[in-house]
C-alpha cells in the first residue's frame, strides 16, 4: 500500500511497451500538493507517453499511477471523465479544435461539465483571456494564432475547469524569449494558487524558473531526480552530463 | 509460392484487423447512444453530409437516369420493346441504381470527408484533446457522424430516385419519341411500393457501411500526414466494396422477404 499522504501525483512501478520496442521499465516517483517536477530526458525515452498516461491517454501495461490516492491505471474511459476534470494537460501544439473560435475553445469544458449560463460563460472566458495575456482573441480560429498564442490558448482551455494537477508537455518548445517569458509566468500564477504540476521539457531556463525539482528518464527509468537547489551545485552524475549535451 | 503466402497472410491479418476495429467501434457506438446527446452536432453533419452532397446526386441521378433511358431505348427499339423503357428504368433505379450510384458517391464524397476529416483531428491531438478534456470522441465526432448517414442517405436516396427517373422520362420524350404523359403513368402504374422499399431499405445498410469503416480508418491513424492520405483511400475503397458486395446480399435478403410477405 502506497502512502497516499507522499503525493497528488505517484507512479509505482510504471511499464510500458509499444509492441517490441520497451519505453518505461519500473518508473517511480511522486510529485507533492503544489510542486512542480521538471521531466527531462533525450528524445524518444518516453517522457510524453509517460505524461500522457498520468491522464489515462496511453495504459500501462504494469504498475499504478496513483492521482489524489486513487489509481487511475484501470480505469475505463467513463471513469476517467471526473479525474479529467482535475487533472489538465497542456498539449504541446494547444491541440486546439480548429473549427471552433478562440471562445468556443475556452467554452468547451465548460458547456460540458457545468451548467453555466452563456453570460456566466462569457464572463469567466474574457477574464481567462485576460489572465493569460490574450485579450480581444475571442472571435480568432486556431489558424489565425501564432505558436505561443495557441500554446496559450491550449493552457488557458487546460485551465478553464481549475483543475488540482497540470500536465505540461514541451509548452515553451519553439517559442521566442518573450512568449516563453509568458508561458512561464502563466505556470508560476498557478503554482502559487496551489496546482501541482508536471512539466516535460528540453528547456532547462524554464525548468530553473519554474520547476521545485527535476527527474531525469533515461534508459526507460528515473535515473537521478534532484531538487532545484540541489542541481544548481551540479552534482556529477548523468544529469549533469545531459544537461551539458555530454550524454543523450 | 512463399512470395506469395507472406502478402496474402499480411492480407488476411489487415482484413482482420478491420473486422475486430470496426466491430469494436460498433460496440462503442451502441454503448454510448445512451446518455447525453449532441443534436447540434447532428444537425451540423446533416446539412454537411446530406445537403452539401445533393448538387453530386441530382447530377448523378440524372444523368444515370438519361443514360440509362437511352442504352435501353436503343436495344429495345429493335424489338419493339421502346414502351417498356419507363417501367425497366423506374425498376432499375428503385431497386438498385438510385440506392447503389446514391451511396457509391456518398462514399467517395462523405466517407473520403469523414476519414481525413478525422485522421487530421488525430494527428493534430484534437481527439486526445477531446478525451483529456473528460469527452467522448465517440459521442462527439463519431455518432453524429453515422446518424447524420442515416438519416441523409435514405433522403438522397429518394430524390435520387425521383431525378433520376425524371431524367428518363426527358430522354423518353425527346430522343425515344415517348409521349411524357404515357412515361410517367408507365412509371406511375408498373413500379410498386414494393420496388421503392426494397431499394430504400438498403439505404440505412450503405449508410452504415459508409459511416463506420470511415470513422475507423479516422480515427485509426497514426504516423502524421500521410497516414491521413492512406486512410482516406481506403475509406472510400472499403465502403464501395462493402456497398457493392452488400448490395447482392441485401438484393437477395428483400428478395426472400418480399416472397414471404
Amino acid at each position: 500500500m502506497s502512502d497516499v499522504k507522499r503525493g497528488v501525483i505517484e507512479v509505482v512501478d510504471f511499464y510500458k511497451s509499444f509492441g517490441s520496442k520497451k519505453v518505461h521499465e519500473g518508473v517511480s516517483f511522486y510529485v507533492r500538493k503544489g510542486e512542480c517536477l521538471g521531466l527531462i530526458g533525450g528524445s524518444g525515452t518516453g517522457k510524453s507517453v509517460l505524461l500522457r498516461s498520468l491522464v489515462g491517454l496511453e495504459k500501462p501495461d504494469q504498475g499504478q499511477i496513483l492521482i489524489n490516492g486513487v489509481d487511475i491505471a484501470p480505469m475505463r474511459e467513463q471513469e476517467l471523465v471526473e479525474i479529467r476534470k482535475k487533472v489538465a494537460y497542456a498539449f504541446q501544439g494547444g491541440a486546439l479544435f480548429d473549427s471552433m473560435t478562440v471562445y468556443e475553445n475556452l467554452a468547451y469544458p465548460l458547456r460540458e461539465h457545468f451548467q453555466y449560463s452563456e453570460k456566466e460563460i462569457a464572463q469567466k472566458i474574457h477574464e481567462q483571456l485576460l489572465e493569460f495575456g490574450l485579450p480581444g482573441s475571442e472571435g480568432l480560429f486556431p489558424g489565425n494564432l501564432s505558436g505561443g498564442m495557441q500554446k496559450r490558448v491550449g493552457l488557458a482551455r487546460a485551465m478553464m475547469m481549475h483543475p488540482d494537477v497540470v500536465l505540461y508537455d514541451e509548452p515553451t518548445a519553439g517559442l521566442d524569449p518573450y512568449n516563453t517569458k509568458r508561458i512561464q509566468e502563466s505556470i508560476l500564477s498557478l503554482k502559487a494558487k496551489g496546482v501541482t504540476s508536471i512539466l516535460v521539457t528540453h528547456d532547462m531556463p524554464t525548468v530553473y524558473a519554474v520547476c521545485d525539482k527535476v527527474a531525469l528518464l533515461q534508459n526507460r527509468r528515473i535515473s537521478e531526480q534532484y531538487t532545484i537547489d540541489k542541481l544548481k551545485q551540479a552534482p556529477e552524475g548523468p544529469m549533469s552530463q545531459f544537461i551539458n549535451g555530454e550524454s543523450a | 509460392m512463399n512470395n506469395l503466402g507472406l502478402p496474402f497472410t499480411v492480407f488476411l491479418m489487415e482484413i482482420l484487423h478491420f473486422v475486430g476495429g470496426v466491430g469494436l467501434l460498433t460496440r462503442e457506438v451502441l454503448k454510448e447512444l445512451k446518455g447525453r446527446f449532441y443534436w447540434k452536432l447532428l444537425a451540423e453533419q446533416i446539412f454537411q453530409i446530406g445537403a452539401r452532397s445533393l448538387p453530386l446526386i441530382v447530377i448523378t441521378a440524372v444523368s444515370t437516369g438519361m443514360v440509362m433511358s437511352l442504352q435501353f431505348g436503343l436495344g429495345l427499339e429493335k424489338f419493339g420493346g421502346k414502351l417498356y423503357v419507363p417501367k425497366l428504368l423506374a425498376v432499375t433505379i428503385l431497386r438498385e441504381m438510385g440506392p447503389v450510384f446514391t451511396s457509391l458517391m456518398l462514399a467517395a464524397r462523405v466517407g473520403a470527408g469523414i476519414a481525413s476529416e478525422i485522421g487530421s483531428m488525430v494527428v493534430t491531438q484534437q481527439i486526445d484533446a477531446i478525451r483529456a478534456l473528460g469527452t467522448s470522441p465517440i459521442k462527439k465526432i463519431v455518432i453524429p457522424r453515422v446518424m447524420a448517414c442515416l438519416i441523409a442517405l435514405p433522403i438522397l436516396v429518394s430524390i435520387a430516385n425521383i431525378v433520376g427517373n425524371t431524367g428518363g422520362l426527358i430522354i423518353g420524350a425527346t430522343e425515344l419519341n415517348l409521349d411524357p404523359n404515357f412515361y410517367l403513368l408507365k412509371v406511375l402504374t408498373t413500379s410498386s411500393i414494393k420496388d421503392y422499399l426494397s431499394g430504400f431499405g438498403k439505404t440505412f445498410f450503405f449508410a452504415l457501411f459508409i459511416a463506420i469503416p470511415s470513422c475507423y480508418f479516422g480515427l485509426t491513424v497514426q504516423n502524421g500526414t500521410k497516414e491521413v492520405g492512406i486512410a482516406t483511400t481506403k475509406a472510400v475503397v472499403v465502403s464501395s466494396i462493402l456497398i457493392l458486395v452488400g448490395d447482392f446480399f441485401l438484393s437477395k435478403l428483400f428478395w426472400i422477404v418480399e416472397k414471404m410477405v
